[in-house]
């Protein structure tokens, strides 16, 4: 079991170093980085998926010599989940990668060579045990997605891009360090083993622990406001990257907070209202924000911040519930979180993968050039739609079991007589609802312009589908979606043990309720099927009908007008203009307008750009203070070699002096 | 024994001195030279005495420090064609009166520096080291030529040394031939370096090097 796990991560260090080392034969390179990420991710998932079947736990200790450190790496029941969400999206990606970096073939070798690092970081901060063994994971994974994010650095943008995720993931870990000094310290060593050993250790302490954790992984996960590198580092990324940034790595904090709650437990109701209130301001802060988009994977990334946003939600039913010990609520609420952390990996993953197919064939991400691809690209389109509509959890697909889940938790908690459940449960669900409209609205815009219609552009108007190695992995993740949507009920026995690790208690508590959410995703997913089936019929009978007829495409009627364009095709931006008008308050659009002048007007122009609320009103007030104080001290760095020795030499005889 | 300790850490004193003074580079090399060898002597008249162990060391230390060193050194000032240290940023005069305020702070510092039993009963042990470590350091911050700097960086190190033969008796020999181990190779790269950069800049001012910054 761990065996398997342990040469998944030789073969992906094998591997990585092999493409880095032979990246003078980019074929060869590319062929290992990509199949060793595969090979290693499968066999990654074997152990995984087996540790969940039998819903074990397994430990393995090695020798190192690390003060305060030991390798010791496990596998239970909470990360066996997450290494299936890390290898499974890992495994597809590394396909897709394979097709999708075929042109640029010859600097892809250090590509693969993070990749494969990447995956490999991930799954070690799943399964580490030990504060600095996950330290060191979590920096691995950190700064091999800021090489990977730098891919094409030669472009200031992405530059730009790479420098403030690196900036935002370091003030993360800043946090995450001063954490484990604490709970290190507290437990006396820095294993998770001795950790676990201090619930219910002191109100100010858990409390002090819950706070860093949640500010220190929420950067990583992109709770709102610290979402900034979000919307720069996604669309910077290659689109495999993305994929697997979005779907799987961002998870990697909420896996760390939960992780974090299992030793400081249980929680007061303040922590669920505190997560609660993130989930609201997140997920409506990212889905408004993503309607004002015009790139289609900044958009995507906004949503991952909304989705982010909804599982937060559930943690914070789920904190609501073990706080009053109402596991009926608990087992909802975690159970929902996590199944959302699932369901994105899943359909956002399968997104990216779609934008970086719209990207390999038109060569641009801005919605406005886009149009009519759907005639031209028709399995891009068809698994965009089956994403499209997974995330604004519509019913046969997997985004509604988890959001169902979270909802249902909700209800639960609106008829308890507690107001300090049910108040803010009934802000949940009028939230998560509202959120889901906005979702809807804001995927009717980047379908609706980007697939149908006509091309806007020469580029889109050439487009031509991908090779197969990137239409596979975007069907597998198509077929997921309706997998997990139809199939939901049977994950519920998979989930429990994990919500029995958070919370600390035997996951029976937590099985009962979750059967019982099982059986109404049963009849869910028996209506869906008949849904689907009668599609399925009407398709067969229009196809009957219409067998033996001409079928003729013909130019819109256009009331005669003689020389239409592209161009004159209703926009992303009007389409999404009366929603945004509505949120304007919470949004930063500068709108640049030069309105038609005169009887003939001659030139006129309309552009918008949304920046980001948080990076303009927050942090960039911030870090403009932080660097005129820093400007302050550049006298010190005066660039000669001997002033610099003089500084030691005067440390060292101060230091001496004071010491005596 | 104490009186010839005492003796070599008096004539390191001198040599320090002098280095100071001076602005001939092939007589900083040679001072430097010097110093290593009666660095070199120290294993010997320490109190472990003459055994196997440290006439090796010895041996080892003068052959790098009285011969290796030096020859690299003038090869280095040979190739790149330079002869004096003009200009430095401290006068000599003012060097030398700088040492001498070091050699005071670092006797006090000798008088109250806590050190284990073991401690040697030679007076001059120990603020001689510090006297040296500290001059090292001078050397290395008010000088621009190149060479004079690995001269610096010598001086420390055979400070560290002294220090480490006076204070602690028995430093495992693998130990100590392991930092010889690294200043040698130390030494060889910056030979290597100064002569690279008179190839490429015509000079081997160190302060000059900030031009190539950022």
């Amino acid at each position: 079991m761990m065996d398997c796990f342990l040469l998944a991560c030789a073969v992906l260090l094998c591997g990585g170093a092999g493409a880095a080392l032979l990246r003078a034969f980019p074929a060869a390179s590319a062929g290992l980085g990509a199949g060793s990420a595969v090979l290693g991710a499968l066999l990654g998932l074997a152990s995984a998926i087996e540790c969940l079947r039998l819903n074990g736990s397994y430990e393995r200790s090695f020798p190192w010599d690390m003060p305060f450190g030991s390798l010791t790496i496990g596998m239970d029941g909470l990360s066996a989940f997450f290494c299936l969400v890390i290898f499974g999206l890992a495994a597809l990606t590394a396909v897709y990668g394979f097709g999708y970096l075929r042109r640029e073939r010859g600097r892809t070798g250090l590509a693969w060579c993070w990749f494969n690092v990447l995956v490999l970081g991930m799954a070690l901060v799943a399964v580490a045990r030990n504060g600095l063994l996950f330290l060191i994971a979590w920096e691995v994974m950190s700064l091999s997605s800021f090489f990977l994010v730098a891919h094409e650095a030669e472009k200031p943008e992405v530059r730009k891009a790479a420098w403030t995720y690196l900036v935002a993931t370091h003030i993360g870990a800043a946090f995450v360090l001063a954490m484990f000094v604490l709970l290190g310290t507290a437990a006396g060593s820095l294993d998770f083993e001795d950790m676990a050993s201090l619930k219910g250790a002191g109100r100010e302490f858990a409390a002090l622990i819950f706070a860093l954790a949640v500010i220190g992984f929420g950067t990583k996960a992109g709770f709102f406001p610290l979402h900034v590198w979000l919307p720069e580092a996604h669309p910077a990324a290659p689109s495999h990257v993305s994929a697997l940034l979005s779907g799987a790595m961002i998870k990697t904090g909420l896996y760390a907070l939960l992780r974090c709650l299992s030793f400081v437990g249980p929680p007061e109701p303040w922590w669920g209202w505190l997560l609660i209130g993130i989930g609201i301001v997140s997920g409506l802060f990212g889905v408004v924000s993503a309607l004002a988009q015009h790139d289609l994977k900044r958009l995507l990334a906004y949503h991952s911040v909304e989705n982010i946003g909804i599982a937060a939600l559930g943690l914070g039913l789920g904190l609501l519930g073990w706080s009053a010990g109402n596991w009926t609520l608990a087992a909802l609420g975690f159970a929902g979180a996590l199944l959302h952390v699932l369901n994105h990996a899943v359909f956002k993953g399968l997104l990216f993968l779609c934008a970086g197919s719209v990207l390999h064939a038109t060569g641009t991400r801005a919605i406005e050039r886009l149009g009519g691809l759907s005639a031209r690209m028709p399995v891009t389109a068809f698994t965009f739609f089956v994403g499209a509509a997974a995330i604004c959890g519509l019913p046969p697909l997997n985004g509604f079991a988890s959001e169902f889940l979270i909802y249902l938790g909700a209800f639960k908690g609106v008829m308890l007589a507690d107001a300090g459940i049910a108040v803010p449960a009934a802000a949940l669900v009028a939230a998560l609802a509202l959120i889901g409209g906005l979702a809807a609205a804001c995927f009717a815009k980047a379908f609706g312009v980007v697939f149908l219609g006509e091309g806007r552009s020469e580029d889109a108007a050439r487009a031509r589908e991908g090779p197969l190695a990137m239409r596979g992995p975007m069907l597998a993740l198509a077929a997921a979606c309706v997998a997990i949507g139809l199939g939901a009920f049977a994950l519920m026995p998979f989930l429990a043990p994990a919500v029995g690790i958070i919370t600390g208690t035997p996951a029976e508590l937590f099985a009962q309720p979750l059967a019982e959410a099982g059986r109404l995703l049963l009849v869910i997913a028996l209506a869906s099927a008949a849904l689907i089936l009668a599609t399925a019929l009407a398709a067969l009978l229009r196809a009957r009908l219409l067998r033996g007829r001409a079928v003729t495409r013909a130019a819109t009627w256009d009331c005669g007008y003689a020389a239409p364009t592209a161009r004159m095709q209703y926009t992303g931006s009007s389409f999404a203009q009366p929603l945004l008008d509505l949120f304007r308050p919470f949004l930063r659009v500068r709108t640049e307008l030069r309105p038609p002048e005169g009887l003939f007007p001659k030139k006129a122009s309309f552009a918008t750009h949304a920046d980001d609320a948080a990076r303009e009103r927050i942090f960039a007030p911030i870090f403009a203070f932080v660097d005129s104080l820093f400007s302050r001290l550049r006298w010190v760095q005066e660039g000669r070699v001997h002033v610099y020795v003089l500084y030691i030499a005067l440390t060292l005889l101060a230091l001496l002096v004071f010491a005596l | 024994m104490h009186g010839m300790t005492d003796g070599i850490m008096a004539a390191l004193l001198v040599l320090n001195l002098a280095l100071l003074g001076t602005s001939r580079l092939a007589f900083c090399i040679t001072l430097v030279a010097a110093q290593g060898v009666l660095t070199g002597l120290l294993p010997l008249v320490s109190s472990s005495g003459v055994t196997l162990r440290t006439l090796f060391l010895a041996a080892a230390v003068i052959a790098l420090k009285g011969v290796v060193f030096p020859r690299l050194l003038s090869n280095a000032i040979r190739g790149a064609d330079v002869r004096r240290e003009v200009e430095p940023y401290v006068g000599w005069g003012l060097s030398l009166l700088l040492g001498l305020g070091l050699l005071g702070i670092s006797f006090w510092l000798g008088a109250k520096l806590p050190l284990p039993a073991a401690a040697p009963e030679a007076a001059l042990v120990v603020p001689g080291a510090i006297c040296t470590i500290l001059i090292g350091l001078l050397v290395i911050v008010s000088r621009k030529k190149a060479v004079t700097q690995v001269a610096g960086y010598l001086v420390l190190e055979n400070g560290i040394a002294a220090f480490g033969l006076a204070v602690v008796p028995d430093v495992p020999l693998l130990i100590e031939l392991g930092i010889l181990l690294d200043v040698f190779v130390a030494v060889f790269v910056m030979a290597i370096m100064i002569y690279r950069i008179s190839q490429e800049f015509d000079h081997i001012d160190a302060d000059r090097l900030s031009a190539l910054k950022g």
